[in-house]
């Protein structure tokens, strides 16, 4: 019975006492309103400000985050700094892609099991709209030269050697969202798992139809009330919902879009992909302790977690290479989750997740398991919209959708849940949860 | 070692390389100023050292406050002829001269503030290094003061800087931090606190030629360019104040453009202007406007108030800026309103106020980072001081008050920031009125130093205290003042602009009106001061002060309002405003009769009312409350003392003759009474004295 409390099967139990995220603004060209560590400030501000305990009270801040700003080194201490945590409580941040914001949980969870911290605050942030545009490499080597020319002449020289090819700008977001290994856009990852799965378009442009028109409902509803914050930028704006949805997306108008990673003749488009979007989300995770010390509310508990490694090409499998062995560690089939977050890369990776948890050769092959698992059933999958309808910041998704799932399970009376992500450069990474009110 | 023959405000140390360090340590006082005694035992000091040579010789404080904050103002206020105050003063200049002769050299190590007659002192050195943090302050602050730099500043700041720069400091009285004093070169360097020395030591060492202004500020002295300069900073000086009414900038810039090229005929130009002037009318009701100043700041001791955190409810103009002014101050602020469409407007504001006042986008940054929204009311129970500035309805306030007041803690004090509900009114709907306090702002925020401290009948006095402390933590000068209509402020500012725009409705054009007020010495005039209060937030107190006091509400005043015309905000009132500014219909010369007495007169009886019914404590408190919370003529020194200036006799006199013309509104009130014979008696006691 003991052991049932337990994160990963050993140490100390964890629990999640809360949770802030800020709402997910699609990039639209250029810079947004708020750098990374201003998103996270944001989201964690309020979240910390609610709490019965004092900033200084916690252990540690682990953040995640892919692509801090060149002035954000260690984002992490500067969000606890600039949060006024407190110069004695030490931050640091983590970075698995795709997956940091899901990293910096599972970090912050096995240093609560290992009873090396009872308060923690973790999650992530990501400006992607910030994402740094370099300059070319021979332009960096041309002024080198130039800052050595002294004399008039050797000036002159250098600048006959200036081509405009040099001042051809690097855009860091798409050097960043390409494998450095296989050299496959993330797109073209996608276009692979389609191929090989034969998932066609229109399917394809459906799924991403139906994860807007989820999203639409769950903000009809008021679904994200518990888990939003309301940001303000500094020219009189404020921000208070997922401002990637499309109302008026139609499959008609999915299909005209041109596919972007593959042309001419890939399926997958900017409409099935999930957008650039800044964003932060941040937990506090507790101990049993710190829970009864502080009289601490509970969301849930974090039960497990598992990363797994894969093929980069085919990246977006990693979710199932996560929760294969999770779930088969806790004796678990599809229908003893309650309700599933997969992260919405692309849609076209989600539906090859679904169809190789279910593809016994897969399963037997890739994951060297006996038999397949039960199909996930699709209503209980991303009930509230995911990546595509709402973006996908890539150091926040992995917090925002634990977070989002605890709501969920708290919302329709489900027990366990399972969140997960794939990650480039081929990983994925999975954590299970446990809706729960209260310390057992 | 020690003073050849002082009291110990100065204290000498030579180093192994022979440099002399001598350190302002101002007996029994927290800070250094140049009083006579420490100007007498410098000189003892000056003398021994000319005597022995030492390598070099650096002044510098041994107070962590600052430098040198100048001369002693205190000692001003006991000079009673011109040719006390010159012989003051050329000794003075005498000192300075004897360290700008020294034959080693010389330096002024700087930190905190260094104005007026420290930096005269710095001036007459060699070098200056000044230490690069927030509290270092350089200037020449005189004409605050009205007078301007008597020890040499008006003749050795201009070679240094150069002209423009040098009028600009003298002229405005602004002070600069180590950054820009080192970027106009007023410095030689702007180090941190751990390189000071070592600068110091440094140009004593090597002794590098004195900084010279660049090609622009040596060609501003010229002297064929001078007239022209002058004429310009003239032009702008006029724009800002009187020569009539401010006398002394005139004169600095006179100084300048006369004399700039003859140090020797400057030097005593110099003393003999300031002699005049600091015996004169405006200079003396400035140095009382600075004591009454220094009189109220002293009422609350910052330190007493030791909350991080403020609560405000209500983002609007009054509500947002008080946040945002409080954040600025370094206090953690939530701010509260219905919606966020609310609040947005309000952090805009407050961005565009830190990156006025702070500039450096990381402290702009830690400002905003200190000022969060609170949209839900969640952080009600973190809050030392909950500060309420929703809209001026009772019931609504009282709904608030009985929202917030079980998540307070128990010791967070509750303020309101109303300007016309009496706080005995809104106390029935707390449990604990006794924490009920009224912390009445001015608009605009950032501006107005005052802020009256209302206390109601069951306002605790331990309430009262921290409120006051508040105040001066976040830099605003408190004014307690009773619980009564309008207060202090509006009360009396309300008749004189009620009388304006009677004025108005009777066929005075408007800018005679605000002519004949800026005539006096206000700031602004009352037609523009209306439109730009908002005309309906003057009709709404004017409603409630005529309930209370019985005066009537001018129908013009309604109808402007009705009309949608609410003034500056709307694009029209009494003015229409382009770009935020009125447009004033070049005009006729208007000889209204009894124009400005109209005005001023009811302003004066009003106050006069105040001070009877016990608004406020004293006659000088109510002048620092006119001064520092409208503006009112400084140079005039206050209501009350303008009274005892011109006579309580015969204003009542004008006054009753105001009444047979005018009607009763101009009755005066019986507190002249009391006036007239306390300055009757004065008078008697005191044979000679006007």
């Amino acid at each position: 019975m003991q052991s049932h409390q337990q994160f990963a099967g050993s140490g100390r139990a964890v629990y999640i006492v809360d949770g802030a995220r800020t709402p997910l603004l699609k990039a639209r060209g250029r810079p947004g309103p708020f750098r990374a560590s201003d998103l996270a400030l944001q989201a964690a501000r309020p979240l910390l400000l609610r709490q019965p305990f004092s900033a200084d009270e916690l252990d540690e801040v682990i953040t995640g985050c892919v692509m801090s700003g060149p002035d954000e080194a260690n984002i992490s201490r500067v969000i606890a700094l600039r949060l006024g945590i407190g110069e004695k409580v030490p931050a640091f941040t983590v970075q698995r892609n795709c997956a940091s914001g899901m990293q910096a949980l599972d970090t912050a969870a096995r240093n609560i099991a290992l009873g090396r911290s009872d308060l923690v605050l973790a999650g992530g942030t990501e400006a992607m709209s910030h994402a740094p545009v370099l300059l070319a490499e021979p332009l960096v080597h041309w002024l080198a030269d130039w800052g050595r020319a002294r004399s008039p002449g050797q000036r002159l020289q250098a600048l006959a050697r200036l081509r405009p090819r040099h001042l051809k700008p690097v855009i860091g977001l798409l050097l960043g969202l390409t494998d450095p290994v296989v050299g496959l856009s993330m797109g073209q990852t996608a276009e692979v798992l389609a191929y090989r799965f034969d998932i066609d378009r229109e399917t394809m442009d459906r799924f991403a139809l139906r994860s807007h028109q989820r999203l639409a409902r769950a903000q009809d509803q008021g679904h994200f009330g518990a888990e939003m914050t309301v940001i303000y930028d500094h020219a009189g704006h404020w921000y208070d919902h997922d401002d990637g949805l499309r109302r008026d997306t139609t499959l008609e108008k999915l299909a005209t879009l041109k596919p972007v990673f593959d042309r001419p003749f890939g399926k997958v488009t900017a409409g099935n992909s999930a957008q650039i979007t800044d964003g932060a989300a941040f937990l506090i995770l507790a101990s049993a302790d710190a829970v009864r010390r502080y009289d601490l509310p509970v969301l849930g508990r974090l039960l497990d977690s598992q990363w797994a490694g894969l093929d980069p090409a085919q990246m977006g499998l990693g979710p199932v290479h996560a929760m294969a062995p999770l779930l088969h560690r806790h004796g678990l089939d599809s229908p003893d989750i309650d309700y599933w977050e997969i992260n919405e890369a692309f849609a076209a990776q989600v539906l090859a997740c679904l169809r190789a948890w279910q593809n016994p050769d897969y399963c037997r092959e890739q994951l060297g398991l006996e038999r397949a698992f039960t199909p996930i059933d699709e209503d209980r999958l991303n009930v509230d919209g995911g990546g595509v309808s709402m973006g996908h910041p890539v150091g926040c998704s992995g917090a925002r959708i634990v977070l989002h799932l605890l709501q969920v399970l708290r919302r329709e009376g489900g027990r366990r849940g399972v969140a997960s992500l794939c990650i480039g450069g081929g990983q994925g990474g999975a954590v299970m949860v446990e809706s729960t009110g209260e310390v057992a | 070692m020690n003073a050849p023959n002082g009291n110990g405000h100065w204290r000498l140390d030579t180093d192994a390389d022979g440099i002399a360090w001598l350190a302002l340590d101002r007996q029994g006082e927290a800070t250094n100023v140049l009083s006579r005694s420490v100007l007498e035992e410098l000189e003892n000091h000056l003398a021994a050292l000319a005597e022995d040579r030492p390598t070099g010789l650096v002044f510098l404080s041994a107070k962590p406050n600052g430098f040198l904050a100048g001369a002693d103002i205190t000692e001003f206020t006991r000079i009673r002829t011109e040719r006390e105050a010159l012989e003051l003063i050329r000794r003075g200049q005498d000192v300075m001269t004897r360290i700008a002769s020294l034959p080693f050299p010389t330096l002024a190590m700087i930190h905190g503030f260094c104005v007026g007659g420290g930096l005269e002192l710095a001036l007459a050195c060699d070098y200056r290094v000044a230490r690069d943090d927030p509290s270092t302050r350089l200037g020449l602050p005189e004409v605050r003061l009205g007078i301007h730099p008597g020890f040499g500043g008006t003749v050795r700041l201009p070679p240094l800087v150069g002209g423009i720069q040098a009028l600009d400091l003298i002229l405005s009285g602004r002070t600069l931090d180590a950054r820009r004093a080192r970027r106009i070169g007023l410095v030689d360097h702007a180090v941190p606190e751990r390189h000071l020395r070592a600068a110091a030591r440094h140009l004593i060492l090597h002794r590098p030629p004195r900084h010279r202004p660049d090609w622009r500020g040596r060609l501003s002295n010229w002297a064929p360019v001078r007239p022209l300069v002058a004429s310009l900073s003239r032009r702008r000086l006029a724009a800002r104040v009187s020569a009539r009414h401010y006398p002394a900038p005139y004169a600095a810039l006179d100084l300048w453009r006369r004399l700039a090229d003859r140090p020797a005929a400057m030097m005593q130009a110099e003393a003999a202007s300031v002699a005049r002037l600091v015996t004169g009318e405006s200079s003396r009701n400035l140095v009382r406007a600075f004591f009454l100043n220094e009189r109220m700041k002293g009422l609350g001791k910052a330190d007493r108030f030791e909350g991080r955190h403020v609560h405000l409810v209500g983002a609007g103009v009054m509500g947002g800026d008080i946040a945002a002014w409080c954040a600025l101050r370094g206090f953690f602020v939530t701010l509260q309103d219905q919606s966020p469409e609310r609040i947005a407007p309000a952090l805009q504001r407050a961005h565009r106020l830190f990156q006025r006042r702070l500039r450096v986008p990381r402290r702009v940054q830690e400002a905003m980072d200190r000022l969060l929204p609170d949209p839900e009311a969640a952080f009600v129970h973190r809050a030392d001081l909950v500060i309420e500035a929703i809209f001026e309805d009772r019931e609504a306030k009282q709904a608030l008050y009985r929202e917030l007041e079980p998540r307070m803690k128990p010791e967070a004090i509750l303020a309101t920031n109303t300007s016309s509900i009496p706080l005995q009114e809104l106390a029935p709907a707390l449990a604990r009125p006794e924490r009920l306090v009224g912390l009445h702002f001015f608009n605009p925020v950032a501006k107005m130093q005052l802020v009256e401290i209302v206390c109601g009948p069951d306002t605790a006095e331990e309430t009262q205290a921290l409120a006051r402390a508040f105040t001066r933590r976040i830099d605003r000068l408190p004014l307690p003042v009773s619980s009564s209509p309008g207060f202090l402020v509006n009360r009396v500012l309300m008749p004189y602009l009620l009388e304006a725009v009677e004025l108005e409705s009777e066929g005075v054009p408007a800018p005679a009106i605000d002519r004949a007020a800026t005539d006096f010495g206000m700031p602004m005039g009352p037609i523009e001061l209306a439109d730009t209060v908002g005309l309906d937030v003057c009709l709404h107190v004017a409603r409630i002060l005529g309930e209370e006091l019985g005066t009537e509400v001018p129908e013009r005043l309604q109808r402007l309002v009705e009309q949608g015309h609410l003034g500056r905000k709307s694009g029209a009132g009494f003015y229409h405003y382009r770009k935020g500014r009125p447009v004033k219909p070049r005009q006729r010369a208007v000889t209204a009769t009894d124009l400005q007495d109209r005005m001023i007169l009811r302003l004066l009886n009003e106050a006069v009312a105040c001070l009877r019914e016990g608004v406020v404590a004293d006659a000088d408190l109510l002048d620092g409350g006119m001064i520092f919370g409208t503006g009112f003529a400084p140079f005039r020194g206050g209501p009350m003392h303008y009274i005892t200036q011109r006579g309580a006799e015969p204003l009542r006199l004008r006054l009753q003759e105001l009444t047979r013309s005018y009607g009763s509104r101009f009755t005066p009130d019986p507190g002249w009474e009391t006036l007239i014979a306390g300055q009757n008696r004065q008078e008697e006691e005191t044979p000679g004295a006007h």
